[in-house]
């Protein structure tokens, strides 16, 4: 009788899988990294593993559709003589004419219009349709200082002082070759085609200290009207807003490590930064100490998706969100109608992220004329603001649950943690547990 | 002609002042005593003022100049004229780092020494400085002309775009993809014109011209040493 002998089937090895030994054939064949659009796919702790508990015998809900929930929000109102008042705390993140199309940019602001709320400029300036289409623009002011000027500092609603973004705190901005178009050259001031790095410092100020004086400036200029926005990656959430706030910021723009970016190293999307959920209660927490809390606004970004996670952020302590890749999305980005187009690409739809390269089948982050006008952006707008309306009932929906009249209202006390990370970061206690790691008494 | 002093008068008093001269106003030179090296001080002017600051002054000083002559019978502390648009600047002393930083346009005139970083991602202001320059000087520098008297220091031109240096005495050493260049006569012409401008009594075929090698303009990475 024949000895049969039986055998193990391949293994793959869990450190070195697939995608792992792609990018190392990638890099070998290339020698360059793997630049990027988009925001952190890895999968890290987040807001879904948060839940609301409702309202029980101790709490009561209000009546759906019935009962107010208050959605607004006022920011900038520690120094600025005209604060914004926004009908959602849902803002349009930062970006750039130059990532995005010009009919990109002109949605934007139409959606952002229509629901009530701002949207912002991005590295690159302010074109005249953002600012025509937005009836409140925050415009950032960042360390490339690209098509900054004094007439539009004056015609913004709010300025953003960028120190650093959540997909890559500490790194700087490119924007490749394909994209800068004779209008994106011009308003840059640098020669067509050429790659164009934005630094990752402010030229004129290193440190909290010059910040101050820099937010002086910037008030002096604009005598004193603009609220003036720090934002800053999740990095050292704590430090970082406390001395944000002492740099004399109205509002912390916080940006945590699943937010997204035009084009950035993958390898810094994937590996620097901390996911939102961790750095909301840190930031909070430093504007409580400093009795700042609701003084100075807190507007966290970073993979904002939903009502849900709206809500959620609000109840950790923010006074706002903004979203970013969500509103792309909403606009037509990566949509599976174009799925054909996004396979000639050697991709598909859902996962399309070289936003870098300027071909974008969708138009948005392109500056391709041809696919640029596929964008109408009276509809795609449009699709903007539904969006930005479903996210709002959502969240008041989940707000009555809990009996809060307000959006504002919503209080860690709401919320519980599905897994360990999540209640030490959210510091909310574990789902059927009065405990969170780190809570003293444990 | 209305003055100012900042030793009664606050910072911001004098500053709307600036801003509230329209067009056409007959009051347009003022004075500024006692600076006492205030930051901020004469930013945001938006029409043709003429504006004598007699003292020394912190940072930020003409931040975003546009059509502005403001001279400062002193020096100035760190980025003085950022980001201005047109107008003219002028320091009769030294003035601090970044200066000039992303000037897009008019005139910046430091009589004695600027230190590090001046003329950082200058986007096409003009920078004459009658004595040195300090380290990491025209960093990213996009457009525009800077012409030292005296001697630059460490990595001049680092990672420049489009601008163009010029530069009378010694460069301590030369940034990434900064190179000497051909001084042409259409470059003698510009530098004469700027010397004149500025006062300066030097002749332009003393100085070297500097300028972007354009080996970085798109990623390639046989230069990743040097980026
Ligand atoms: C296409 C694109 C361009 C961006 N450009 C900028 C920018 O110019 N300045 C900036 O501060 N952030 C920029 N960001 C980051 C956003 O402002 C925001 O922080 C981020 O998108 C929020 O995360 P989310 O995409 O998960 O919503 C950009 C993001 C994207 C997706």
């Amino acid at each position: 009788m024949s000895y049969h002998n039986p055998h193990t089937p391949p293994r793959k090895s869990a450190t070195f899988d697939d995608y792992t030994l792609a990018e190392i054939r990638r890099a070998a064949a290339t020698g360059i990294y793997d630049i990027r659009g988009a925001g952190a796919k890895r999968k890290v702790p987040h807001f879904d593993d948060l839940l609301f508990l409702g309202a029980s015998i101790s709490r009561y809900p209000l009546e759906g559709y019935r009962e107010r929930c208050d959605t607004s929000v006022t920011l900038g109102t520690r120094f600025a003589k005209k604060p914004i008042e926004l009908k959602i705390p849902i803002t349009i993140a930062g970006m750039s004419f130059g990532a995005l199309s010009g009919p990109a940019k002109e949605a934007l602001g139409r959606g952002a219009t229509i629901a009530g709320t701002s949207t912002t400029t991005g590295d690159g300036g302010m074109t005249n349709e953002e600012r025509g289409h937005s009836e409140k623009l925050v415009y950032q002011y960042l360390p490339s200082r690209y098509g900054m000027n004094p007439t539009d500092l004056r015609r913004a609603d709010a300025i953003e002082v960028v120190v650093g973004q959540g997909a890559k705190p500490g790194g700087g901005g490119m924007l490749l070759g394909q994209k800068i178009s004779d209008r994106v050259a011009e308003m840059r001031t640098l020669p067509k085609g050429i790659d164009q790095r934005s630094a990752c410092r402010h030229p004129d100020w290193t440190g909290p200290d010059d910040l101050e004086i820099k937010i002086l400036e910037l008030r002096e200029i604009t005598n004193w009207e603009k609220p003036i926005y720090i934002k800053v990656g999740g990095a050292r959430p704590y430090y970082d807003t406390a001395l944000a706030v002492k740099a004399g910021a109205d509002c912390v723009v916080l940006d945590g490590m699943q937010g997204g970016t035009a084009a950035t190293q993958d390898v810094f999307i994937e590996n620097v930064g901390m996911p939102t959920l961790a750095c909301v209660r840190p930031a909070v927490q430093a504007l409580q100490d400093l009795g700042m809390h609701r003084e100075v606004q807190l507007i966290v970004s970073g993979g904002i998706r939903s009502g849900a996670d709206v809500a959620k952020a609000l109840a950790l302590g923010a006074d706002a969100v903004a979203i970013g890749t969500a509103a792309l999305v909403a606009l037509g980005d990566n949509d599976p109608h174009l799925e054909a187009e996004y396979q000639k690409l050697g991709t598909t739809a859902g996962a399309y992220d070289d936003w870098h390269e300027g071909r974008d089948p969708a138009g948005i982050t392109t500056q391709d004329p041809v696919l640029a006008a596929r964008v109408d952006p009276v509809a795609a707008g449009r699709r903007l603001a539904n969006y930005l309306k479903v996210m709002t009932l959502e969240a008041q929906t989940i707000a009555r649950a809990c009996g809060h009249n307000r959006l504002a209202n919503l209080e860690p006390e709401d919320l519980c943690a599905l897994t360990m990370e999540a209640a030490a970061m959210a510091k909310v206690p574990l789902a059927g547990t009065d405990w969170y790691p780190g809570k003293a008494g444990f | 002609m209305p003055v100012f002093d900042l030793a009664k008068t606050p910072l911001r008093e004098f500053n709307a002042a600036l801003h509230s001269v329209g067009n056409g106003d007959n009051d347009t030179a003022f004075e500024v005593l006692n600076p006492r090296g205030s930051h901020a001080l004469a930013v945001g002017i938006d029409q043709p003022l003429s504006v004598d600051v007699r003292g020394s002054v912190g940072y930020y000083c003409a931040g975003m100049n546009d059509g502005g002559a403001v001279t400062v019978h002193g020096s100035a502390g760190p980025g003085v004229a950022e980001n201005m648009m047109t107008g003219t600047v002028t320091i009769e002393g030294d003035a601090s780092q970044y200066a000039g930083a992303t000037g897009r346009g008019g005139l910046l005139v430091i009589k004695g020494n600027a230190a590090s970083r001046c003329g950082i991602s200058m986007k096409g202001i003009d920078i004459v400085v009658h004595g040195n320059i300090g380290h990491m000087s025209a960093f990213m520098a996009q457009s525009g002309h800077l012409v030292v008297l005296g001697d630059a220091g460490e990595a001049l031109g680092d990672s420049l775009y489009e601008a163009k240096l010029f530069v009378r005495g010694e460069v301590k050493s030369l940034g990434a993809d900064c190179v000497e260049k051909e001084m042409r006569p259409e470059h003698i012409e510009v530098l004469a014109g700027l010397l004149e401008k500025a006062g300066a009594d030097a002749k332009p075929e003393e100085f070297k011209r500097y300028g972007s090698a354009r080996t970085l303009y798109n990623f390639n990475i046989d230069n990743a040493d040097a980026y």
